[in-house]
């Protein structure tokens, strides 16, 4: 029986790991290490999201004011340094680019990353951003490791440089951006931090609520179950 | 005052005789065991869909431009919103693990053998509904996998001859899947399936009252009148439905005996059920698949359709047989075969503590195929899959077919005449 558990359970590991692997399409990831309580990281995160991002890509599910008060942000102070779109702060983080233009110049239109993080995982952002190398076949001069021939020109390209590719698909370390290798994963840390966020904003009530209703279920169980001893305490 | 109350009452509607007839004074057997605690479960998973899903409703919009946004609004501005959703969609995941796992019980104790056979039907009725109920449900968030999960499930309509085409047209109600079919599911999701499956349990538990509880020894607790001395006889007050009938041995009242069982199972089940819809609401990309959280797109192809885990195994026997329709009868045969399981069965001994080894090693590797179908359906397609598949499908049919045969003549352990607890 031991075993047939054992071999269950390590049927199912094999499975879980399998679909994992499948999900990154077979490409090692990186770790983010995100920490969604670290709301220095969130708020560097969205600022850099806003530069570099937003022109592009919509987080058309998210309102700013909400992004605020999560993030710990001043409304005043969030209308004067995050809003530039001349957008009120109840209104969705969008953009003006036109989706049908935007499909002419990339091939495809940039798409909305609202629930980027849970489509792909933090990890698969983490990682993305930090494989862009050059390929002259590609129109915007850059391909990607991860995501192979996409659309995307390298945007954080003068913050890390850009790398290049040998033969055998070794990428070499970014030359020539305004951060170092280690200061650029902080900035694509904390970018992803952010889109961990806005992919689902209220993680973290959810689990501090879930360590309270467990509390209250373990304490429920007990008199649950002393109630019911005393009930059965004559049936035999 | 009370008193009054419940007398007037009474006089025109018999709600107390109700209550003990069904609860006070139903004869339930003592030596229930921990898998009788999944009807329980399923019930109260019920009405856990039902309310969260009413509040849903109140901020769900069903079409298909709105229908993506409309989720994402209630998981960021409806208060409490988020917590509604995943009650709803843990919900549904956990309401096949407790049908599943209250199946099994019936497998085990032969709970589906006579006189048990429509309670069982029912039940299966109950179990075909669910499946229609999730399915439609799964279209609703419009996500993309919601989109294709459903195209490759209504496609399979189109194999039947002759009027497959136009039958699938009609069930999608457009030439592809539309905002059409979204909203003719969100119809059926959340008014005509909830009602049959509400009206099915109604009925399941009256049939179960009927000809009353089976139990992990597979002995019947009603003897015929006059056949057990009055000191043998259960000592508690049982409705005279019962006892004018039958003299009821080994049994107590379910309230409040099971009542407050039950209540101790709702709070263990509800820790599980809580872990898994706070830490993990996702549950591993099983309850909540990753490529839904993009909205529905005809041109983009999710890279492996897998339907939800627990259409798994119907999945894997319909994806194994080459051909499409012959895949398909392969799939709703393996449904049916289910509820002709009473008829399969031709022993008379019920539990599995009485039955033959044989009968034990057939369970087994029933339960070990049904499992192995289930995982093979959330995975991709490979020819070893398919061997395994083709292997396991032999199991989950050949459990029926062996059991036809051996049942008629299987050498039974001798049945005691009384529960001993």
């Amino acid at each position: 029986m031991k075993n047939l558990i054992k071999a269950f359970v390590f049927g199912l590991a094999t499975v879980v790991s399998m679909s994992a692997l499948a999900s990154s399409g077979g490409v090692h990831l990186d770790h983010a290490n995100n920490d969604l309580t670290d709301k220095e990281s969130l708020k560097k995160g969205f600022q850099t999201y806003i530069n570099y991002c937003l022109g592009c890509h919509q987080l058309q599910y998210q309102r700013y004011n909400r992004t605020f008060k999560d993030l710990g942000i001043e409304e005043a102070d969030g209308v004067e340094n995050y809003m530039y779109t001349g957008d009120k702060p109840g209104d969705h983080i969008t953009n003006t680019m036109s989706k049908k233009e935007a499909a002419k110049w990339f091939g495809t239109a940039p798409p909305d990353l609202t629930l980027e993080a849970r489509l792909r995982s933090p990890d698969w952002i983490y990682t993305y951003l930090r494989s862009f190398y050059m390929d002259s076949e590609r129109p915007f001069g850059v391909n990607n490791k991860v995501f192979k021939d996409v659309g995307m020109p390298h945007v954080l390209q003068d913050l890390q440089g850009v790398s290049s590719i040998d033969e055998q698909g070794n990428v070499s370390p970014a030359m020539g951006g305004s951060l170092t290798t280690e200061e650029y994963d902080v900035v694509v840390r904390d970018l992803t931090n952010f889109l961990e966020y806005v992919g689902e904003p209220s993680k973290l009530e959810r689990k501090s609520m879930g360590v309270n209703v467990l509390i209250f279920l373990f304490i429920f169980f007990i008199v649950a179950y002393l109630l019911k001893k005393e009930y059965w305490k004559d049936i035999h | 005052m009370l008193a009054n109350f419940m007398a007037w009452i009474d006089k025109r509607l018999p709600v107390t005789d109700a209550w003990n007839k069904h609860l006070a004074q139903y004869p339930a057997p003592k030596n229930f065991n921990f898998w009788y605690f999944f009807g329980s479960l399923a019930m109260l998973v019920l009405v856990n869909q039902i309310l969260t899903g009413v509040w849903l409703t109140m901020n769900y919009e069903p079409s298909g431009e709105g229908a993506f946004a409309s989720v994402e609004y209630i998981m960021r501005d409806v208060d409490y919103g988020w917590l509604l959703r995943y009650m709803h969609s843990t919900g549904a995941s956990a309401f096949f693990i407790v049908v599943y796992l209250h199946m099994m019980r019936g497998l085990m104790y032969g709970s589906y053998q006579k006189p048990r056979e429509l309670l069982w039907i029912f039940g299966m009725l109950i179990f075909l509904v669910l499946m229609a109920e999730a399915f439609m449900g799964y279209l609703l968030p419009w996500g993309n996998m919601s989109y294709w999960g459903a195209q490759v499930i209504i496609s399979l309509f189109g194999a039947i001859p002759i009027i497959g085409d136009d039958l699938t047209l009609w069930i999608r109600g457009d030439y592809v899947i539309s905002g059409a079919t979204l909203n003719r599911f969100f119809a059926l999701h959340v008014i005509a399936l909830p009602l049959v499956l509400v009206i099915l349990v109604f009925l399941h538990i009256l049939a179960l009252h009927e000809v009353g509880s089976n139990n992990p020894e597979g002995i019947d607790i009603k003897k015929p009148k006059g056949s057990i001395k009055p000191e043998d006889q259960s000592k508690f007050k049982f409705h005279k439905q019962y006892t004018d009938k039958y003299d009821i041995v080994d049994a107590i009242p379910f309230h409040p005996y099971y009542s407050v069982k039950d209540i101790m199972g709702v709070a263990g089940f509800l820790i599980l059920f809580c872990w898994v819809m706070f830490f993990a609401p996702e549950g591993g990309g099983y309850f909540m698949e990753a490529p839904n959280f993009e909205p529905a797109n005809g041109l983009k192809t999710p890279e492996h359709i897998a339907p939800v885990w627990y259409f798994g195994p119907f999945y894997t026997i319909l994806r194994i047989i080459p051909d499409k329709l012959l895949g398909a009868v392969g799939m709703f045969s393996a449904i049916i075969v289910l509820f002709l399981l009473p008829w399969f069965d031709r022993g008379v001994v019920k539990s599995i503590k009485y039955r033959s080894k044989l009968h034990l090693c057939n369970l087994i590797q029933f339960a070990i195929s049904f499992i192995v179908l289930g995982v093979l359906g959330t995975l991709p397609a490979s020819p070893t899959a398919n061997l395994i598949g083709t292997i396991a499908t032999f199991g989950y049919f050949g459990f029926f077919v062996a059991l036809w045969f051996y049942s008629k003549n299987e050498k039974c352990k001798p049945v005691p005449e009384r529960v001993s607890h």
